[in-house]
């Protein structure tokens, strides 16, 4: 295959968040929500993101789009450092980077009509005359696949797919080239969730968009990604093309974590692996691989170092002992 | 004990209105009857708005009124008739014979009561236990659903626990009474993957250790599959499909079923584009003259949109609420 184009490059991300304490409201600790994570998005796929509550996969995607600054490492987009941006200076950038939220109704302005809101964005960027941006509006709620008339109508309105629709229609209103879904789909009932999942595709093959996908449900991200990250605890534990991950999971936590979706399907039944406990609190996460405290495979080594990740072939990183060399004592 | 071929649980002709303002009225149950044997786990699935969670609670007799009402039917457990029970009576049958769990354990459990407090409380009032005995109780109880440190986790509040933790604690309360029926409402709905399948093997392994049936209200279709022995499919406040966990998911035949197993994206195989159903599910209060679905059904003929379609039985163990299925019987649905 040839080598793809990158979108994005994140290098060493790390985004700490400081823990107060005591009389005097001291920095007593971190919250390491995103502790150095490094990946690449390449242009026109979709990647997924998967993790628990607390894996810290929402913070990176917020981390990415800079509406957090990042506490140490690099985010280059299309070959830019947007990691040390000021906010005015980041302005031009956000024009090509979009985030579609998981509750549309707490990210619409109710007050607005969803004309206005889907409008909103282009004012802010002022690159299109009035009647421009009316005709654009027009153009994009029929392509999210609402009526023209909703134009006058108020976000209490819809329905909460037809709310994500909107969501979508203003993400794209100013022709992103990179769109963040954070669980866009996980409030919806599953009818209208696939609804929203096709659009979603088309969309991206129309406008040649690039996504992250951060959901927590592995099925819909194994329907909408062509690679798919899986977090634990603030850290990328295993990363690759989709097959490779859910055929031939190398991370013990990704295999367990595949192994617990309960399945739709009473005639395959598949064995399944229980991890002990619950997920360790990100302030004071455990030294050495933050997953051994859960893993079923852990050793002495999973305790005292950090795996790095290491490339298992193509395109699958994981980040583990078991496939590390022993190191020199 | 009663004869063996009683049901556990005989809801008949259930109808639970809601009362809105301009008189408009939301048949959130409307016309529901089913049976839950001894022993089984019976799942009631449906999207939001169908009518799921309304039924369990009218069942409980929870159903805040006014705006809500049971209008009509009847709900029999082991042959008593508990829609006509007194407030009182009620209230014994709720902690004796029917236990609870709902999807949020921070909300139904009380946060300034320890967790040993809000078991004890339970054996104590029910089961007329002394506080020594009951805490000792408790104790145990902890400890049968999976908590390593159970001395301690009795003097522990509800915030001191995680989700997972906090519903296990909820499930030793809703056994501590060897419930005859467990009632069990979204009960993994807030739960990462990992503590979902801990707490569903839980709840299977407390059911067989005190003997007891389950109602299992969900939307996900994947927990049924689990841990279900027979499922109700429920759309527009009533069951369009009823089967048993090997015919609905090898055989499913209402096109709302078929729909629903179709819009889920699979873990093993690869599909280039999901299914999905036009349209939403309709509002309580409006509901579509004929068939509910129809609106939203591709197989949806004139006669659909005149007459509401009756539950009927199409095989052994299966009925369906579709015109499909009337005459031709046993065709399926693609």
């Amino acid at each position: 295959m040839a080598e793809k184009e990158k979108l994005l490059e994140i290098k060493n991300l790390k985004k700490y968040f400081p823990v107060k304490g005591g009389v005097l409201q001291r920095t007593i600790g971190h919250v390491k929500a995103v502790d150095d994570v490094s990946f690449d998005i390449f242009k026109g796929e979709t990647l997924g993101i998967v993790g628990e509550s607390g894996s810290g996969k929402s913070t990176l995607g917020r981390t990415i789009l800079k509406l957090l600054d990042p506490t140490e490492g690099s985010i280059l987009f299309e070959g830019n450092e947007l990691a040390k941006l000021s906010h005015r200076k980041m302005r031009p950038y956000r024009q090509n980077m979009q985030m579609v939220f998981q509750d549309p109704f707490a990210s619409l302005n109710p007050r607005m009509s969803i004309g206005e809101l889907i409008e909103e964005p282009m004012v802010v960027q002022q690159s299109m005359s009035k009647q421009e941006r009316k005709d654009k509006v027009v153009d994009l709620l029929r392509k999210v696949g609402l009526p023209e008339e909703a134009r006058e109508k108020y976000p209490h309105e819809f329905s909460g797919g037809q709310r994500q629709r909107i969501g979508i229609a203003r993400a794209l209103s100013i022709n992103p080239k990179f769109i963040i879904g954070d669980e866009p789909v996980s409030a919806l009932d599953v009818s209208v969730q696939s609804q929203v999942l096709n659009l979603m595709e088309d969309l991206q093959d129309e406008f040649d968009l690039t996504y992250l996908f951060i959901a927590h449900d592995l099925s819909v991200v194994k329907h909408i990604s062509d690679r798919v990250g899986v977090m634990y605890l603030g850290r990328l534990a295993e990363i690759g093309p989709k097959e490779k991950i859910y055929s031939n999971p190398l991370h013990p936590y990704t295999q367990a974590l595949l192994s617990a979706v309960p399945v739709p399907n009473v005639e395959t039944k598949r064995e399944k692996i229980y991890l002990k406990g619950e997920l360790p609190s990100p302030s004071n996460p455990p030294a050495g691989c933050t997953f051994h405290t859960r893993c079923p495979e852990a050793h002495e080594r999973c305790r005292l170092e950090k795996p790095e990740m290491v490339h298992q072939g193509e395109g699958q990183y994981v980040a583990c002992h078991l496939y590390t060399p022993a190191a020199v004592k | 004990m009663q004869n063996q071929n009683q049901p556990l649980l005989e809801v008949k002709g259930l109808k639970t209105y809601f009362y809105m303002e301009q008189d408009r009225v939301a048949k959130a149950v409307d016309d529901v009857s089913f049976t839950l044997k001894k022993g089984e786990t019976l799942a009631l699935v449906g999207e939001s708005g169908s009518g799921k969670s309304i039924t369990s609670l009218s069942i409980m007799r929870l159903i805040p009124s006014p705006p809500g009402k049971i209008v009509e039917g009847s709900v029999k457990l082991e042959g008593k008739e508990l829609l006509t029970l007194s407030d009182r009576d009620m209230r014994r049958v709720r902690g004796n014979d029917i236990g609870m769990i709902f999807q949020e354990p921070m909300t139904s459990l009380n946060p300034v009561y320890t967790i040993g407090n809000q078991i004890a409380e339970t054996l104590m009032k029910h089961k007329k236990m002394r506080k020594k005995e009951a805490y000792k109780r408790a104790v145990d109880l902890l400890k049968l659903v999976g908590f390593a440190r159970a001395e301690e986790i009795v003097n522990e509040y509800p915030h001191q626990l995680s989700g997972g933790m906090r519903q296990r604690a909820m499930i030793a309360i809703a056994m501590s009474c060897d419930p005859k029926l467990l009632i069990a409402d979204e009960p993994t709905t807030a739960l990462d993957v990992t503590i979902q399948a801990q707490i569903l093997d839980l709840m299977v392994e407390m059911k067989q250790k005190f003997d007891s049936s389950v109602l299992l209200i969900t939307h996900d279709l994947g927990v049924v599959a689990e841990v279900a022995d027979r499922v109700l499919v429920m759309y527009g406040g009533q069951i369009v499909e009823e089967a048993t966990v090997y015919e609905l998911f090898t055989n499913p035949k209402h096109p709302y079923t078929v729909g629903l197993l179709n819009s889920i994206p699979s873990l093993d195989e690869e599909v280039d584009r999901l299914d999905s159903i036009p349209g939403t599910v309709p509002p309580a209060h409006r509901f579509p003259h004929g068939c509910r679905f129809a609106p939203r059904c591709k197989h949806a003929m004139p006669e659909c949109l005149e007459e509401n379609p009756e539950l009927r039985e199409t095989d052994a163990h299966h009925k369906v609420r579709c015109y499909l299925y009337e005459e031709q019987g046993g065709e399926k649905v693609g």
